[in-house]
């Protein structure tokens, strides 16, 4: 079986929606907009991750086994972060009398 | 077959094939590499040996006479980080797990050998820097690091010894991510997954943790690098830090760690329980799925060191819960080797007698962990002796059962030689005994509030302290026997033939020792694991030897 | 398989049993390799949202002081690097050597350019007394010491990142002298593939870099 070749025209597209999104998420950074500035920020971020790893690094094209690896990873650093944070945001639930 | 494989001129294998300083230490052969794991983890094993010995003469009598408060610090220390980091958790996968899986899976060799080498030497340096740390006066925070005594108030050679764990580190993830490409992509044709051996099962689990704990690790001991040389950082509460962040970080590694040191031996264990009573390990499927559930609900419970921290009160009993979680696939794993026992053919030798070992080891530390899980309990134990047994039955009673077990089983593909069976059952025996007298009585004096990390304590405590020093002059003598009689047997012992045990498994389908390539012909495998039949007993056919 | 001296494909490893099993391992370790930068990123990005959620106003005002003009033409600077070594992957399967080499020279270039600008950024940091530990005075909005503990974040996560780059750097001088030699095919570029992932990877950790550390503080007029 010989590896999918991804055309040209792919790698452009990606490159372009990269670029688009980057000026995306400056822009947006320019207002105030509380909490929601984080969230923006990650999301764009996240999409161009996945676009980067989806074209760039042909997971698309790739066996399911990558995809297991590749969702491994994610699954364990949220695991790392949920479990910790869950620690950290829990903790002022129960006031200790000074 | 034992005759036939003696008729033979001199026959070539790993051992024989080169010789010469350089044919070893620039080898790529997995065989080869395995021994290079072999001596050097042994020289840790009584390097931290020699501080276990200190520790215990101190603690002999009530008070501290032997060395200083300092001083015993340093050793309890240095026992723990080259017994974990360097002995424990590179034992059985670098050197069993190194040299089995290839013949196992009936490859040629791992997927990446020179990566396989350099993981050796990434070992080397990190063990070098750690002994030069040791030799200049060694550290005193205990193995665990923590903050803020490690970055700021300890006046030990915290950064030399981090630094050797650090890169320690990545030989353990090579190995990993190794030992898990290897495992997708090099089996032999018709070997699916669900006719791996058990052994190759806990390694493939014991690899996910490696590969996917390590790093956290490996960032957390930079970051307290960092803070000790820039005096400022994360974990600094002068800059609104907190110091239990590196508490979490270092237990997301450390406690998967010890399922790095008891998955490997559980999957020993398993080789061993099948082939002993030749029969398949009862529910297979349950047992190797077990493995990765450990792997998995293994990253899901570091909490639990941290009950007495800052740690918040409903995190506590999150990670209690999911503590519990953790004992139902091991307790899968332990009924299914007692239900393989039950009107089994079972041959009383040596890797048996330690599997037997193993079994009720890792029963007694593993339900003393149920203890240390349950919120309240935990309170009043934590820090105190019983914690000291309870690892202790899980790492050294579990890992070392394991790990000497796998070496007698495997001792004759590995040095084509048997060893002396009378001599290795006493070891075995002795061993068993020191092991239980020297730990057991910390259980009781852990309950009774003796804390552990002290170099002194009451007059009441001393009877049972006597008896642990005891039991640990037994364990170390039962230790010492096994390096004698193996060493003695490379070259006495009486040869071995391809499969001294009749047992079941590709690496015994190939001569003792066995050759540079593994096998002549990559074996086609049609067989179910473990698929024991009366046939099987009398021709396991060596396709080594055409 | 039987015989190894039957004629060996080329770039074949003795351990193997064909170049379709070699491929599928490089990548298969690269992408485990992967996971473990994942998670040693994955402590410091939690060490990031921890304190940054504990001090949201102090990280804010610390990171409006940031360049984001350098920090998002660096952004579009590696972008460009991974197209590049993406049209390298292409050129090396449809076996462009010409091409193939201009783009992995083109890849360097850009990751040299973003150290370049990544050095400038550091030496401004220095001259404006914003290194944590050494000689650091905050006189801006914020706490100074949650301020530092930003800059100390900053220079950690900046600093392993351009660390990775270097590694990169290497990684590719050493494909790109492989690639003048003429020693990949259409049928064995494994190395350039593999070599493309670590890259792309690192291209990764940067998107994610770039707003977490210059953008949440560019709403603050400064």
């Amino acid at each position: 079986m010989a590896a999918h070749i991804v055309g040209k025209k792919t790698y452009f597209g990606i490159f372009g929606a990269l670029m688009v999104l980057t000026a995306v998420t400056v822009w947006v950074a320019n207002f105030d907009l509380g909490r929601w500035n984080a969230v923006a920020a990650l999301t764009i971020a996240v999409v161009k991750g996945t676009l980067v790893v989806l074209y760039f690094m042909h997971v698309r094209y790739s066996s399911r086994l990558t995809w297991v690896f590749v969702s491994s990873g994610l699954i364990w650093l949220i695991v790392l972060i949920a479990l910790t944070l869950g620690d950290y945001m829990t903790r002022g639930w129960v006031k200790i009398a000074q | 077959m034992e005759s036939e494989v003696q008729n033979k001129a001199p026959r070539t294998h790993y051992i024989n094939a080169r010789y010469g300083l350089k044919s070893w230490l620039f080898t790529i052969d997995h065989k080869r590499i395995a021994l290079l794991y072999l001596a050097s983890i042994t020289f840790f094993f009584f390097l931290g040996g020699l501080f276990a010995v200190l520790i215990r003469l101190e603690l002999l009598t009530p008070k501290g006479d032997l060395v200083q408060a300092e001083t015993y610090n340093r050793f309890f220390t240095m026992h723990g980080v080259v017994m974990v980091f360097f002995f424990l958790i590179p034992a059985i996968p670098a050197t069993l797990g190194n040299f089995l899986i290839p013949l196992m899976i009936g490859a040629r060799d791992l997927a990446f050998p020179r990566l396989n080498l350099l993981s050796w030497y990434i070992y080397v340096v990190g063990a070098v820097f750690t002994l030069i740390a040791i030799v200049g006066g060694g550290v005193d925070t205990g193995w665990t690091f923590y903050t803020p005594y490690s970055t700021t108030y300890s006046n030990g050679n915290v950064l030399l010894t981090g630094i050797g764990i650090f890169i320690t580190g990545f030989s353990s993830i090579l190995t990993g991510l190794n030992f898990i490409v290897t495992i997708h992509t090099m089996r032999a044709p018709g070997l699916s997954w669900f006719r791996l051996p058990l052994f190759v099962w806990s390694h493939y689990a014991t690899s996910l943790i490696m590969v996917l704990g390590t790093p956290v690790i490996a960032i957390t001991i930079l970051l307290l690098a960092f803070e000790r040389i820039a005096h400022v950082g994360i974990f600094d509460p002068k800059l609104g830090g907190d110091p239990v962040l590196f508490q979490h970080l270092f237990w997301f590694y450390s406690h998967p760690a010890v399922y790095i040191m008891v998955l490997p031996a559980m999957g020993v264990i398993s080789e061993l329980v099948a082939n002993m009573t030749r029969k398949n390990i009862f529910g297979y499927k349950f047992v190797a799925l077990a493995s990765i559930a450990i792997a998995i609900f293994g990253f899901l419970v570091w909490g639990h060191h941290m009950f007495v921290s800052t740690q918040s009160v409903y995190a506590g009993m999150i990670f209690s819960i999911l503590s519990y979680a953790v004992a139902i696939p091991s307790a899968v794993k332990t009924f299914n080797w007692t239900a393989t026992l039950y009107k089994g053919s079972i041959s009383y030798n040596t890797p048996m007698l330690y599997a037997f070992g193993f079994i009720g080891f890792f029963i007694i530390g593993g339900m003393t962990g149920l203890f240390l899980a349950a919120l309240g309990l935990d309170i009043h134990v934590h820090d105190t002796y019983f914690v000291v047994a309870h690892f202790h039955y899980i790492m050294v009673g579990g890992t070392i059962m394991g790990y000497l077990g796998g070496l007698h089983y495997w001792w004759p593909k590995i040095s084509g030689r048997m060893y002396p069976e009378g001599w290795a059952r006493f070891a075995a025996l002795v061993i068993f005994v020191g092991f239980n007298l020297t730990f057991f009585p910390q259980f009781l004096l852990g309950y009774q509030g003796m804390p552990r990390r002290y170099y002194a304590y009451p007059d009441e405590f001393q009877v049972l302290n006597v008896m642990s020093s005891a039991g640990a002059s037994i364990l170390g003598v039962g230790y010492l026997i096994p390096m004698v009689y193996l060493f003695w047997s490379m070259r006495y012992g009486p040869k071995a033939g391809s499969n001294p045990w009749g047992a079941f498994g590709l690496e015994w389908r190939t001569s003792s020792p066995p050759p540079t390539e593994n096998f002549k012909v990559t074996p086609v495998v049609t067989w179910e694991a473990y698929e024991f039949s009366p046939v099987e007993e009398t021709e396991v056919i060596d396709i080594s030897t055409p | 398989m039987a015989d190894t001296h039957t004629a060996t494909p080329y770039g074949l490893a003795h351990h193997f049993d064909d170049v379709e099993q070699q491929r599928e391992a490089g990548t298969l370790g690269m992408w485990a390799f992967l996971i473990t930068e994942i998670m040693f990123f994955g402590g410091l990005f939690l060490a990031y949202i921890l304190y940054r959620s504990t001090f949201p106003d102090d990280f804010a005002a610390a990171s409006a002081h940031l360049d984001w003009k350098l920090g998002g033409t660096n952004t579009g600077v590696l972008i460009c690097s991974s197209l590049t070594m993406a049209m390298a992957v292409y050129h090396s399967q449809t076996g462009n050597k010409k091409w193939l080499i201009i783009c992995l020279l083109l890849t360097m270039i850009l990751g040299a350019a973003f150290l370049g600008i990544k050095a400038y950024e550091y030496h401004d940091k220095y001259v404006s007394h914003l290194i944590p530990g050494f000689d650091f005075h905050w006189t801006g909005h914020g706490s100074p010491k949650h301020v530092e503990m930003f800059y100390y974040l900053y220079f950690v996560m900046t600093g392993i990142h351009a660390l990775h780059m270097i590694i990169g750097l290497g990684i590719m001088t050493v494909i790109t002298v492989m690639a003048r030699r003429g020693r990949f095919t259409p049928e064995y570029y494994a190395p350039i593939e593999i070599s493309g992932l670590y890259w792309h990877f690192v291209d990764i950790v940067w998107i994610f870099l770039f707003p977490l550390l210059y953008l949440l503080g560019a709403h603050i007029h400064h």
